[in-house]
């Protein structure tokens, strides 16, 4: 690491160049007519994937050299409505048409737009945005949607980035694309901590890695000396909570971004493994072995004495807080195979909620609180989700092991690794709710262990 | 020279395998190399053999008894596990100055926190089975890997059996 970036600075302001525009919609509250049939469940998706959306290049009001990675201002212009419309195609999302096939608007036109010509290719959304080099060396980027049959501007945003981050301000753009839509909450301004894979299936390296939600700015964090494994952003994403071996034994170490430092997390020579962050990010779960027994066991992230939650002979292990902090759903073999269990944070009131066939593990609770992501083990392992009283078991994937999900931000999207049969190579998946839009993320090679962070500020 | 006479001792020690166990693992099975300690060629001496007392010579005269292997899920000491936990303990108490760490391992076919907690399982079953066996519960300590260091690398069910097991090491 090198210097601490100034954070991204969420304006609200207006170019100086453009004229005042019609004011905005508010957002996120009453919808009027051009939400009808976009703003309801995302069980399904059908009617956003009709939605044409033009993302054209955005222009620039002096095309001068920056130090971000797409060259200068104009070509930034461009990356940024590239990024945009990858955003929202390899979400399966909506139909998105690139700078690549559409004319570039001249900057004028980016808050009075050429709405006749866009009703006349089609276009049923379009998204404008702008580029502008600051004095300072930070860059602004504005973002406007538009909706072409109504000739009406249904939201605008612009945000203050450092050159390195011009990527964030494009996130952030398809982000409030996406909520206004679909009346969700956004998701792709956010991090991935992941295991990078290497070698053989029997001499695995196995290193821990991160990178942004679309595998951008990808970096690995440790050398593959030792095997690192299931790793957890802390909610501010300042820290990692991950397994290693570095020294012999499996132990959970808390990783510093910022510093690169590493330290454990309890002092007990016992093994440590299945790390997880509350909510809040001021405690820590984790699972222990103790002459061979597992318990789960919960600490401050200041440390201190741990609170042991569990107490049977079988294996308890993982665990994941719902939203408000409240209870802890986790994974426990004393029915005789793993099953899905819900406690109160304290550890009370313990109680199974996986009643249909199969083995149920690593589960996870969504963001939202509404559903339980899970591994359904019937056979093959499937990624599957339940409700928080094991109703609705829905299996989401179809691989042969598909395994270990992981949330999006926003509760609407659920990440997982997938291991082929034979080889062992791993990769990182993505599928939606609805387990109609499944695609591979991309990364350097093979990975396993995903873990999404939140929407970054 | 010294790997040609490793290479037969290998042979012959899977031929008696083949003979004397007839269990879970595969009968086929050799003496998985990575238990012979490539990197100590120092501990084998000459070609004579291996040096009294070190991890080699527990391979060798182990001759793959230094595994015991589980059922699905299982982590249980069978007769045959017996069999092989009294040998080991028996080259244990000839040597009263060696320790030794048991490695718990699982096939592929688990989740991944599961797997390093049931690893745990099946090494403490193996250790204290030993302590049973009057083997000093100081001299042994347990490691679990989990699934991550499969020595079969098939997707089978006979590599997933290879697999499930519990190796002792000594420790040089």
């Amino acid at each position: 690491m090198k210097f601490a970036i100034p954070l991204l600075a969420l304006l609200l302001a207006v170019p100086a160049s453009a004229q005042t525009a019609p004011s905005p919609a508010p957002s996120g509250t009453a919808s009027p007519a051009p939400d009808d049939g976009l703003s309801g469940s995302v069980s399904d998706d059908s009617d956003w994937q009709n939605l044409g959306i033009a993302i054209p290049t955005f222009p620039t009001n002096a095309d001068v050299p920056t130090p971000a990675s797409a060259g200068s201002t104009a070509a930034l212009g461009r990356a940024l409505a590239d990024v945009i419309t990858a955003d929202l195609r390899n979400n399966g999302l909506f139909k998105p048409t690139g700078p690549a096939a559409l004319p570039m608007p001249a900057l004028g036109q980016v808050t009075a737009p050429d709405f006749p010509t866009w009703k006349a290719k089609g276009t049923d959304m379009l998204v404008h945005g702008y580029v502008r080099a600051n004095g300072d060396g930070n860059l602004t980027v504005g973002c406007y949607l538009y909706d072409v049959a109504l000739g009406q501007q249904l939201t605008k945003m612009a945000w203050v980035v450092t050159p390195a981050e011009w990527r964030r301000a494009a996130h952030k753009c398809a982000d409030l694309v996406y909520s206004r839509l679909s009346g969700e909450s956004p998701f792709f301004d956010s991090k991935i901590a992941y295991i990078a894979e290497t070698g053989p299936k029997n001499h695995r390296m196995k290193r821990l890695a991160i990178m942004d939600s679309d595998g951008a700015n990808h970096r690995f964090i440790t050398s593959g000396q030792s095997i690192a494994l299931t790793p957890r952003y802390s909610p501010d994403y300042r820290q990692i909570l991950y397994l290693s071996y570095v020294n012999g034994n499996p132990r959970i170490y808390i990783y510093d971004l910022g510093s690169g430092t590493q330290k454990l997390v309890t002092a007990s020579k016992n093994p440590t493994f299945a790390p997880r962050w509350s909510p809040d990010g001021k405690w820590i779960l984790y699972s222990m072995a103790i002459g061979g027994n597992t318990d789960i066991y919960r600490i401050s992230v200041n440390g201190g004495d741990s609170l042991r939650l569990t107490d049977s002979p079988g294996i308890d292990v993982g665990g994941s807080f719902s939203p408000d902090g409240s209870k802890i759903v986790f994974e426990s073999d004393r029915s005789g195979s793993q099953q899905v269990y819900v406690m109160n944070a304290d550890g009370s009131g313990q109680k199974r909620i996986s009643f249909f066939g199969g083995r149920a593990a690593t589960p996870e609770w969504s963001p939202r609180g509404d559903q339980i992501a899970f591994t359904h083990i019937a056979g093959d392992f499937h990624v599957a989700v339940m409700s928080p009283a094991g109703s609705g078991m829905r299996e989401l994937s179809k691989g042969w092991q598909d395994e270990a999900p992981t949330w999006a931000p926003n509760g609407r999207v659920i990440q997982f690794f997938r291991t082929e049969r034979g080889s062992g190579r791993t990769g990182l998946w993505q599928v939606d709710l609805t387990g109609q839009n499944e695609r591979r993320l991309p990364t350097p090679v093979d990975a396993s262990d995903p873990a999404w962070g939140p929407v970054l500020p | 020279m010294t790997p040609i006479s490793r290479t037969l001792a290998v042979t012959l020690a899977g031929a008696l395998m083949l003979a004397g166990c007839s269990k879970k693992p595969p009968a086929s099975l050799p003496p998985e190399p990575g238990n012979v300690d490539t990197g100590t060629a120092t501990n084998t001496g000459t070609v004579n053999g291996p040096v009294p007392g070190s991890q080699a010579d527990f391979v060798a005269t182990l001759m793959g008894q230094d595994t015991i292997y589980f059922d699905t899920d299982r982590f249980n000491i069978d007769a045959q596990d017996t069999a092989a936990l009294q040998a080991q303990a028996q080259w244990l108490s000839k040597y009263p100055a060696k320790r030794a760490t048991i490695e718990g391992h699982c096939d592929e076919r688990g989740t991944r926190d599961y797997n390093l907690a049931l690893g745990e399982k099946r090494a403490n079953a193996a250790k204290n089975y030993l302590v049973s066996l009057g083997i000093d519960v100081a001299r042994l300590s347990t490691i679990s890997y989990g699934k991550e260091k499969p020595v079969a690398t098939g997707s089978t069910e006979e590599a997933w059996a290879k697999n499930r097991r519990a190796v002792t090491v000594t420790i040089d």
